[in-house]
C-alpha cells in the first residue's frame, strides 16, 4: 500500500511541517503587527514586514465546515474520509482531517481538538477528533 | 484616455470539434480542428489569425497550432492561468487586443482529451516547489485531491446557512439534462434524468453526489474575436461583447479560499458582475440568458446570487421556481453546459452564448434573446463577459 502524497517543502512552508513532525500546530505571526496568518506567507499583507515567527495553537477549536470523501479512493487514504475546516480559537482557520468519528456524527460548530497522526512510513500530521472524544 | 472595451469587440466565429469520451487524437489535432472550424464559421481564412489566445493548463503551444492551421504572423499571444477560470479571461484578452491595435483577427482556444488523457485532480507532489505547489499541498496530504473535495466544503455550508437541499442540485443537473436532450453534440443526449436517478447516485464528496459533477470530455473549442466594425461584414452574425472582465479578489486562492472572511458568497464573481453591469450599462433585468460555469451544480445557485438575479440565499428559490428552464426567467446552459454537454473547460459555454444571441441554440428559448450573460470558472480567479447583438 503507498502512502499519502507528501507535501513539497519550500521556504515559505518546509517550518510548519517540522513543528507538526515535533508534535505541535503552527500557526505563522507577524513580528512587525503580530497578526497571526494562515496558510504562510512570507510578507504580511498588513504591515509588509518579512518578519515572522510562529505560535503553537492551543489545537483547539470548532468545526466550521466540513465533507465527507467516499469516491475515488485514492491509495493512502482511509475512506470515508472527513475532511473539516477548523476556525481555531486563535483565530486562524485550517483545513484538517476529524478522526475517529463515524460520517453521519460530523456537524457544523462542534468542538474539536488537534491530535498528531503519524502514518506507518513516520510522516505526522495534525489531525482533529472531536472534543472529548477517546 | 482609458480605453473602454464596450462594444469594441465581437464574437464572429465559434468552432468545436466532436465531443466524447476518447478522441483518438492529439489535443494538437483537436486545436487545429476547432480553429479551422472556427474560422469557417466566421468566413475568414486561418492565415488571417494574427492572434492566439489559450490557458496556462492548455498543452497545445500556439506556434504549434500557428504551423497546423497555417496561420501566418502573429502579433498577439498570451495565456490565462486558473483553470477554468481562464474561460471569458481568453476573450478579454482578444477584446483588449483588437481595441488597442495589437492584433485584428484572435482565435481563442481551449483543446483536451479531458477524459482519455490527463484528468483533472489527480494530486501533485514531488521535489519540484513553487508557489502554487505549496498552495495545493494544504490539501493533498489530506486527501483533498478532486475539484469537488474543494467546492463540497464551500458548497456545504452554503447549504447549511441557507437552507438548500440535494433536491435543489438535483434541479439544477436536471434543468441541464434538458437542454442536453435536444443537443446532439452533448454528452447528455438522449439519456434523460429523473430526480430518483439524482438522489440515489453515488455519494463522492457530501453534499455532492455524481450527477452534481461536470462530464469529463475529450474534445476542443475555439472562438473567433474581432472588431465589431469587421464582424459586421462576416459570415454570422456577430454576437458582441458588451462587457468582459477579469476578477480576483482578497484572500483569493485557487478552489478553496477557505480563510477569507466570505464562504457563504463567491466574492470573485460579484466583482466580476459589478464590472461587466458597469462597463455594458446593464444590469440583472436586461439579462435574458445565461451560461453560467457549472463545473458543479452548487456553482449555479450560489452565482444567481453573485449577479443579482435574487437576493443573498435565494437562489434557491429561483431554481424551484424553474427560472434555469428553457421557458424561464434564466435559461442557462441551454446546451446542456459542463455537466451535461461537456467538460471544455467553459469554452463551449461561451459558444452556446454566442448561438444564443444568433438565435440558433438547440435550447433556443421562445422569448428574444438581447443579452447573454458568460462566467468563467468558480471558486478561481475568474471572469464575466456579456454578449449582444450588433445595432
Ligand atoms: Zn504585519
Amino acid at each position: 500500500m503507498s502512502a499519502r502524497i507528501k507535501p513539497p517543502m519550500g521556504l515559505d512552508n518546509a517550518w510548519w511541517w517540522q513543528m507538526a513532525d515535533a508534535g505541535k500546530l503552527g500557526i505563522q505571526r507577524c513580528r512587525g503587527c503580530q497578526t497571526l496568518r494562515h496558510p504562510p506567507r512570507p510578507m504580511c499583507g498588513e504591515c509588509h514586514s518579512l518578519e515572522w515567527d510562529a505560535v503553537e495553537a492551543s489545537g483547539r477549536g470548532v468545526i466550521c465546515s466540513y465533507t465527507v470523501l467516499r469516491h475515488p479512493q485514492f491509495p493512502g487514504y482511509e475512506y470515508p474520509l472527513i475532511i473539516i475546516l477548523v476556525d481555531l480559537e486563535e483565530g486562524t482557520r485550517v483545513t484538517s482531517q476529524l478522526v475517529g468519528c463515524a460520517p453521519e456524527d460530523v456537524d457544523f460548530d462542534l468542538p474539536v481538538e488537534m491530535l498528531i497522526h503519524e502514518d506507518p512510513d513516520g510522516f505526522k500530521l495534525p489531525v482533529f477528533k472531536l472534543a472529548g472524544a477517546a | 484616455m482609458p480605453v473602454s472595451l464596450k462594444d469594441e469587440a465581437a464574437i464572429a466565429g465559434i468552432g468545436l470539434t466532436e465531443f466524447s469520451k476518447k478522441s483518438g487524437v492529439s489535443e494538437l489535432s483537436l486545436a487545429a480542428q476547432c480553429i479551422k472550424a472556427a474560422c469557417d464559421d466566421a468566413g475568414v481564412s486561418p492565415s488571417e489569425i494574427d492572434g492566439l489566445v489559450t490557458y496556462t493548463l492548455d498543452s497545445t503551444d500556439e506556434i504549434e497550432v500557428a504551423r497546423a492551421v497555417g496561420a501566418a504572423d502573429l502579433s498577439f499571444f498570451s495565456r490565462i492561468n486558473y483553470g477554468g477560470g481562464a474561460a471569458v479571461g481568453t476573450i478579454a484578452q482578444a477584446a483588449m487586443a483588437i481595441a488597442t491595435g495589437q492584433a485584428s483577427t484572435v482565435v481563442c482556444y481551449r483543446a483536451m482529451n479531458g477524459r482519455s488523457g490527463k484528468r483533472m485532480g489527480q494530486g501533485v507532489s514531488g521535489e519540484i516547489t513553487s508557489s502554487d505547489l505549496i498552495h495545493w499541498s494544504w490539501y493533498m496530504p489530506y486527501g483533498m485531491l478532486i475539484p469537488g473535495s474543494w467546492i463540497a466544503m464551500i458548497a456545504n455550508k452554503y447549504m447549511h446557512k441557507y437552507g438548500v437541499t440535494r433536491e435543489d442540485l438535483g434541479r439544477v443537473a436536471i434543468s441541464q439534462r434538458n437542454h442536453a436532450l435536444r443537443n446532439p453534440r452533448a454528452y447528455g443526449y438522449g439519456k434523460p434524468l429523473t430526480m430518483d436517478e439524482y438522489l440515489q447516485s453515488k455519494q463522492i464528496a457530501e453534499p455532492l453526489c455524481l450527477y452534481d459533477f461536470c462530464q469529463e470530455t475529450d474534445g476542443g473549442c475555439a472562438i473567433l474575436v474581432t472588431s465589431t466594425e469587421r464582424a459586421r461584414d462576416l459570415k454570422q452574425r456577430p454576437a458582441v461583447i458588451r462587457g468582459v472582465t477579469q476578477a480576483s479578489t482578497r484572500g483569493q486562492e485557487q478552489m478553496t479560499s477557505y480563510y477569507r472572511d466570505e464562504l457563504l458568497s463567491l466574492p470573485e464573481m460579484e466583482l466580476a458582475a459589478n464590472r461587466v453591469y458597469a462597463m455594458s450599462g446593464l444590469g440583472p433585468d436586461d439579462i435574458d440568458a445565461a451560461c453560467l460555469y457549472d463545473a458543479f451544480t452548487s456553482e449555479i445557485i450560489m452565482q444567481l446570487e453573485s449577479f443579482g438575479f435574487c437576493g443573498v440565499g435565494e437562489g434557491k428559490e429561483l431554481v424551484r421556481e424553474g427560472a434555469l428552464d428553457i421557458d424561464g426567467r434564466l435559461p442557462n446552459n441551454t446546451h446542456g453546459g459542463l455537466i451535461s454537454e461537456g467538460y471544455i473547460h467553459g469554452m463551449n459555454n461561451i459558444a452556446e452564448g454566442v448561438r444564443l444571441i444568433r438565435g440558433e441554440s438547440t435550447g433556443q428559448p421562445s422569448k428574444a434573446v438581447a443579452h447573454v450573460l458568460v462566467s468563467s470558472g468558480v471558486g478561481v480567479p475568474t471572469g464575466a463577459m456579456i454578449l449582444g447583438k450588433a445595432d
